[in-house]
């Protein structure tokens, strides 16, 4: 039987990691994903959990001792935010490349500057060529069930790569929701033992770990990483599939939201994806046909299969949470538009960038955003490249 | 068994760094390295740990290794933090059952990554008490990208970022003394040491720092022909004339409490240190008799001060 409980981002992710009572957790402090080693080591102040917390001095030792955790063969996971995340920068490529299946709940928040503790998207998007597995999650629930698969993902063999669980700060990990929650024992059952087959605290078989790749070696380890992004597509729609057997939730590389018969449509991460569902209902009942693709797995990025879903379009509307200071738009508009040129799929498309630095995204805006897709498609409107919506008026 | 003897069988157990890795030959770090992973008891496991450096870019070079134990490279500034996350994934696993052997954690870093680059990583590693032995192979400088001043790399060095020139006597500021600083964590243990001729008291201090309970420090002085810029067969004369000058002082930390190791019965001038390495060779040039009298003067303040420590 599922548990009814009510809860916000931050405490669900701790939840699952409760149920999954993973071996090691390093982590620092950092607005807004703070509350997770807070409840990790409430967990392990009550005896509920065995997990070793090491309280490290900054987040790049945060990221360092994962590194050296998940090497002597524990399972591992830490949590950030932000500037957190952008200190870990070089870690996250290390653990990537030592192929360690490291869990990282990013609690999304923007990069400095100015300082500002909201939500945006600039520090996983930034993150996004550093080898970590992204998936992406609209609301606590989502950040829930993510965390659960996160591991039978990151560990499996023909993977083995670390996974980034996001979710935007303090809209979703400190809203309160209503949650179904899986019992302990189907969490435990499901996400299994780990048992990595190479480690440093294999007595019988030593194991270096670090090593200097000079060029005639560095670029085949570069290309093996590159095979394991590929496999985790098949890997995380299996245990999707899994995963729905146990909870009766249908997780995909995306969600199509009344996409299918859609002139008009949004492409979507994160919480946001939930003010545009309402904005879209409503805009369905005055006969608008409008849809949304809310991306779930970021990488792999499931740049085929987004443009097979959207073929149909008239009109699309990327929404980054995240600039790139001009290059060709935000890295969601540039990899979306790339994956439509490649598909041979050419539509009118505005890149839209929204709620930096927490700024409000309302259904309102996304009402205004359809209408300008329909002022270039059918009216004639001056197409527009890339847009700042949300703006104060000067 | 005689302790002379005793100490022979320690020099001519099996090495745990194997022969055939590319470090310059008479490089003091893997003399260094050998002689502290001699402390290791036999049939005791280890995982080695290793900042960025010389000795991790000669010693691992894919696909080979000349590490005989398990072994990990992060990157330069985290050799303290990695091992602290590998010592932590031990006590679970041992807990859970998934690891049954003994295992001990040793980790080693160039003064730059210990002393500048690492030095927060190593003092949260310290600070939280984890069951380690950080080793520190102090050649004073960043010798695996040149020769750069490090906090570690002695007043007056000629460095190549701290180049003696018509208007620069070299490096401005005396060396940071790290030892200390990590003694007063009021960790288990700390010794600094370097080469003697018995090589007891590296040995001594190796054993000790590995097999206290809690973390350990260990600085030992080893000295880089390259950067020092004297004949590789004069490394054991080098680090006697450290020791006997009170330039490089063998003192611990043990639990507490201060101790002297070693009192020069007569402590030498301080440039019978400096004048055979080609670093300070500007010092010894006419008119340049102050510096060395100020470098002087720094190395009996600090030797007067740990003198008052030990006693």
């Amino acid at each position: 039987m599922a548990i009814r409980e009510r809860m916000s981002g931050n405490e669900a992710v701790s939840y699952a990691i409760k149920q999954i009572n993973p071996d090691v957790m390093p982590a620092f402090p950092i607005t807004p994903s703070t509350e997770i080693p807070q409840y990790v080591s409430t967990y392990i102040a009550n005896g509920e959990i065995d997990t070793e917390f090491i309280p490290v001095e900054s987040e790049h030792s945060s990221m360092s001792a994962a590194v050296g955790a998940s090497a002597a063969g524990a399972r591992t996971l830490t949590a950030t935010s932000s500037c957190g995340m952008a200190l870990m920068w070089e870690e996250l490529y290390i653990a990537a490349s030592n192929r360690l299946p490291i869990a990282l709940a990013l609690v999304n928040r923007t990069l400095s500057g100015p300082i500002n503790i909201n939500c945006d998207h600039t520090d996983s998007m930034g993150a996004r060529d550093s080898g970590w597995i992204q998936i992406y999650s609209e609301n606590n629930q989502e950040a829930y069930d993510n965390f659960v698969q996160a591991y039978r993902i990151a560990e499996h063999p023909d993977v083995r790569l670390p996974i980034m669980i996001c979710q935007d700060g303090f809209i979703t990990s400190h809203g309160v929701e209503n949650i179904s929650l899986l019992e302990d024992d189907l969490v435990k059952n499901f996400v299994g033992e780990y048992n990595p087959e190479e480690y440093l605290l294999n007595a019988g078989n030593p194991m270096a770990l670090g090593t200097y790749s000079v060029t005639n070696f560095c670029m085949e380890a570069n290309k093996l990483q590159e095979i394991a992004m590929e496999n985790a597509k098949q890997v995380i729609l299996d245990v999707a599939k899994e995963f729905e057997q146990i909870s009766g939730r249908k997780y995909a590389f995306f969600e199509e939201y009344k996409l299918e018969d859609a002139d008009y449509a949004m492409v979507i991460i994160n919480s946001a994806a939930g003010t545009a569902k309402d904005a879209i209902d409503v805009l369905r009942e005055s006969g608008k046909k409008v849809g949304l693709l809310k991306i779930r797995v970021f990488r792999p990025f499931p740049e085929d299969e987004i443009a097979k879903a959207l073929a149909h379009v008239k009109g699309l509307a990327i929404m980054d949470r995240a600039d790139s200071y001009r290059g060709g738009g935000g890295p969601l508009g540039v990899e979306v538009r790339s994956a439509l040129f490649k598909n041979k799929v050419m539509l009118d498309s505005v890149n839209f960038i929204y709620g930096l630095g927490g700024r409000d995204f309302t259904t309102g805006d996304v009402a205004d955003i359809f209408e300008t897709l329909e002022d270039i498609v059918e009216r004639g409107a001056k197409p527009v490249d890339y847009k700042y919506i949300g703006l104060r008026e000067a | 068994m005689s302790e002379s003897l005793a100490l022979k069988d320690i020099m001519n157990k099996p090495d745990r760094l194997a022969p055939g890795h590319r470090m310059c030959a008479g490089c003091g770090a893997t003399i260094g390295v050998r002689a502290v992973l001699r402390g290791l008891h036999e049939g005791d496991h280890a995982v080695i740990g290793n900042a960025t450096s010389c000795l991790e870019v000669s010693s691992f070079i894919y696909p080979y290794t000349a590490w005989e134990d398990s072994y990990i490279h992060n990157a330069f500034e985290n050799a303290g933090a990695t091992l602290s996350g590998v010592e932590t994934a031990y006590k679970i696993l041992k807990k859970k059952g998934k690891v049954k052997e003994n295992y001990k954690f040793i980790t080693f870093g160039g003064d730059g990554g210990t002393y500048d680059i690492g030095f927060q990583s190593l003092s949260g590693a310290m600070e939280r008490g984890h069951d380690m032995v950080y080793v520190c192979y102090d050649n004073g400088a960043y010798m695996n990208t040149g020769i750069q001043r490090s906090s570690a790399t002695p007043m007056y060095a000629d460095t190549t970022t701290t180049p003696a020139g018509k208007v620069s006597n070299g490096k401005p500021q005396y060396r940071k003394d790290l030892a200390s600083i990590i003694a007063e964590h009021h960790v288990a243990y700390v010794g600094q040491t370097t080469f003697t001729k018995d090589f007891k008291d590296i040995h001594r201090k190796s054993e000790a720092a590995i097999y206290a309970e809690g973390p350990a420090f260990l600085n030992v002085m080893t000295p880089c022909p390259r950067g020092w810029r004297y004949e590789t067969s004069e490394i054991m004369e080098i680090c006697r004339l450290a020791v006997e000058t009170c330039y490089w002082p063998l003192f611990e930390y043990d639990h507490g409490k201060w101790i002297l190791n070693y009192e020069p019965k007569n402590k030498l001038p301080i440039e019978d240190f400096l004048k055979p390495q080609g670093r300070f060779k500007h010092l010894f040039k006419a008119g340049n008799e102050h510096l060395i009298e100020s470098f002087q003067e720094e190395v009996d303040r600090r030797w007067e001060e740990l003198l008052k420590k030990c006693n």
